[in-house]
């Protein structure tokens, strides 16, 4: 094409831009007027959302996605069908960095879901509004209400930031029919209590030798957050332990002797066969629903996988005390309400939508997930539920990653400690070795500066 | 991320245009341009420009991703956090690791199968489609399929291993080999793009000189290597350049297959960038850590045209 006939068609091409330039802002007007309060026009305006409508951000997907939606359509039933806008994002990061942006940038949702150990950062930041008796009063919820190891692992300076929806603890998950063969259910078909490291090795040995291959899948290949849970609960179980880091993460506090001596026991659980050397997170989870493994250790929310295996025979319990005292860690999903301004009858409404899902959480406890509100937790239909009521009373000795800017679930924290951990079970690092490295990443955390 | 289509440099003789009484003056001719340039600057200016000077000027600052604006003045101290951190320097490290096991095999693998492709007469759509087609696949699919063959135990090479009696290895779980790994899932992934490059640049070499050649009794190999390597320098140069770029900016596998483990042994630089910025809200930090490596990549990038200058002056 030479330059002659670009100049003569050049009219007609702008003619096409301007028109083009004219429809394009006739449909935005139209979307702002056709579509008033939809989060698109809301969006392209820069205006607020419908003030009659609540926001709700949260990062369930899978059988928690489903179960969610269940809950979240009987509120719009009993509110109205334009009541509630919700948004699930991937969970982890592309959550939380959106949710701190959106916040920062004052376009944050009226209700959002957050993990009690990042809620505490959030709050920290100053992200969150803090949540007031009266508040919890004036919907008719009370402290009082809550499973209080988790009301108070929420709380920071006294003041309450979050409403636990529920506590998800790290369990034993077993293979029925591999336990009964390895003579370790009750005649109910139960498993029999463990106590005591003796009991558990034996309970091991045995289901070893039912399965030929594995006792306990646990999973330790591109996966962080299961060594670190491992690892942090047969810690918490003995004497003396300190919490991993102090002073909000400037100083590594943990208890180094028991630390080794624990990391020395997941090493020896790996050398005598017992745990996979290397396992990642679907193939621990196989290794138990094919009787590869007799038990799996993993957070209760595999559930609903497990559940979904065609034939699969399975019990839940808690992860056995093999050392002094009883412990397990765990985290919990809780509603926070991120700073915006909310006039006093928004703020009712968004503490009456957190109301409304409490009552809901039988159908969240279906997932596996201990209810944190008690009414919840007490209710006939909770207590039916089987295997979720098996290991309910683990609530309340559950324990909760130390406090610090890089800590909580899928830190930086969490992979650098993990990852090590990862390596002695698969007997490529000593415990000594791994408690070094973990000491040697740590430290740029240590000294940096606080970006919260 | 890995990898990017670029168009091929084209030798084209110059257009002749019928000289006119009255030709348009530069500006004029240039005006229709800048209007189509237009929706790609300002793109461009709003999402490429204007974020690496965010970038340059957060580095300097003790920028948080959870507050608003740039955050108390650091001066160099952001700088002097990321070349001291031992964990930084191994993610350079592994990149490095990174860039050299992949680009020869993507270089020199790229640049036989072309060769051979070329010679193919029938059929040659069946193999440049073969090579191509993984390149089509988005990032997550080959994390899939390759994280499905490395599994271990049950994954396809320790399944094959078994048969041929070997001791089945866990290559993602091992911290010398995982690299290693993520190396061979990209070459599959990635080869066809050069693959393409270079057959491209062979069917820009005329049949005659081949011709030539074959009559004054050259054999095929003398005439890859008197006539195919030297006539293909250039697509060499950039085939050459655009990996070890590419190479670089390797994220989406190491973040896939590996999430960085076992242990540290596969942090990349963009692995570490992302987790500072994004995981520990430190933008200041991520800000200074992505200059330096965009520093690495132009220095290499001016190493290449410093490289064509001199093949320009021998020629």
């Amino acid at each position: 094409m030479d330059a002659d006939s670009f100049r003569t068609r050049g009219i007609s091409r702008r003619t096409l831009l301007q028109s083009a330039a004219l429809g394009a802002v006739g449909l935005g007007t139209t979307a702002a007027l056709g579509g008033c309060g939809s989060p698109l026009a809301a969006g392209l305006a820069g205006s607020a959302l419908d003030p009659g409508v609540v926001t709700f951000w949260n990062l369930f997907g899978g059988g928690d996605g489903v179960r969610l939606t269940t809950m979240l359509d009987a509120y719009r039933t009993q509110h109205g069908a334009g009541s509630l806008t919700a948004s699930t994002f991937a969970w982890g990061d592309p959550y939380y960095t959106k949710l701190t942006l959106a916040t920062v940038g004052q376009k944050a949702p009226n209700v959002a879901v957050a993990h009690l150990t990042r809620m505490q950062n959030l709050a920290a930041a100053d992200l969150l509004t803090p949540i007031t008796d009266a508040m919890l009063s004036s919907v008719g919820l009370a402290a009082a209400d809550f499973n209080q190891n988790v009301w108070k692992s929420q709380q920071r300076d006294g003041k309450n930031y979050a409403i636990p929806l529920d506590t998800h603890p790290f369990v034993l998950f077993y293979n029925v029919e591999v336990c009964r063969k390895a003579g370790l259910l009750t005649p109910e078909g139960a498993l029999k209590p463990i106590q005591g490291v003796a009991e558990w090795e034996a309970a091991l040995t045995a289901a070893q030798k039912a399965t030929g291959a594995y006792a306990l899948g646990v999973a330790n290949v591109n996966e962080y957050a299961t060594p670190w849970r491992m690892f942090q609960t047969f810690y918490s179980q003995m004497d003396g332990n300190t919490p991993f880091l102090g002073d909000n993460g400037k100083t590594l506090t943990l208890n180094e002797d028991l630390a080794v001596k624990t990391l020395a026991y997941i090493q020896r659980m790996s050398a005598k066969g017992w745990i996979p050397k290397t396992a990642d997170y679907g193939g621990s989870e196989t290794m138990m629903f094919t009787g590869k493994a007799a038990f799996y250790l993993q957070g209760e929310w595999e559930l609903t996988t497990a559940q979904a295996v065609p034939g699969l025979k399975f019990g839940m319990a808690p992860i056995p005390q093999l050392f002094d005292k009883k412990a397990v860690q765990a985290d919990s999903h809780t509603f926070v309400l991120p700073k915006l301004d909310r006039t006093p009858e928004q703020l009712t409404r968004d503490m009456g939508f957190i109301k409304f899902m409490m009552e809901q959480s039988v159908t969240w406890a279906k997932g596996g997930h201990i209810p944190s509100y008690l009414p919840t937790l007490s209710s006939a239909d909770y207590k039916a539920l089987e295997p979720q009521a098996s290991y309910a009373s683990v609530a309340d000795y559950t324990v909760f990653d130390s406090l610090a800017w890089y800590s909580g679930s899928g830190s930086s924290f969490e992979n650098i400690v993990g990852s090590q951990i990862g390596l002695v079970q698969q007997g490529l690092s000593s415990p000594t070795d791994a408690l070094s490295s973990i000491r040697k990443q740590l430290g740029p955390y240590l000294s940096a500066a606080n970006p919260l | 991320m890995t990898t990017e289509t670029p168009s091929l440099p084209r030798t084209r003789p110059p257009a002749t245009s019928p000289p006119r009484a009255e030709a348009p003056t530069a500006v004029e001719r240039e005006r229709p341009a800048w209007l189509f340039l237009a929706p790609f600057s300002i793109m461009y200016l709003l999402f490429l420009v204007g974020p690496t000077i965010y970038m340059i000027v957060a580095s300097l600052y003790n920028t948080s991703l959870v507050k608003s604006g740039l955050g108390t003045f650091a001066g160099l101290s952001n700088y002097v956090e990321v070349l001291g951190r031992p964990d930084f320097q191994s993610a350079m490290g592994h990149t490095v690791l990174f860039t050299v096991l992949t680009t020869p095999p993507l270089v020199i693998l790229a640049f036989v199968f072309a060769v051979l492709a070329n010679r193919i007469r029938r059929g040659q759509w069946f193999f440049r489609l073969a090579f191509f087609l993984p390149f089509v696949l988005p990032s997550a699919s080959i994390a899939l399929i390759w994280v499905f063959i490395f599994m271990p135990d049950t994954g396809l090479l320790n399944l094959v291993q078994g048969w041929l009696g070997m001791t089945p290895s866990a290559v993602l779980a091992d911290p010398n080999w995982a690299m290693w790994g993520i190396a061979a899932a990209t070459v599959w992934w990635t080869i066809g793009i050069n693959f393409v490059l270079y057959l491209a640049g062979l069917q820009d070499v005329p049949r005659e000189v081949y011709e030539a050649a074959a009559i004054d009794g050259a054999s095929p190999w003398q005439q890859i290597r008197y006539l195919t390597i030297p006539l293909l320098g250039r697509t060499t140069t950039l085939v050459v350049l655009l990996q070890i770029i590419a190479s670089l900016k390797i994220f989406d596998q190491v973040f896939l297959m590996t999430s960085g483990g076992p242990g540290q042994a596969t942090q990349v630089a963009l692995t570490f960038i992302a987790g500072v910025g994004f995981t520990d809200n430190r933008i200041g930090v991520a800000s200074a850590a992505s200059v330096v490596l965009f520093v690495v990549i132009m220095l290499i990038a001016a190493a290449r045209q410093g490289l064509t200058r001199f093949q320009n002056a021998r020629a």
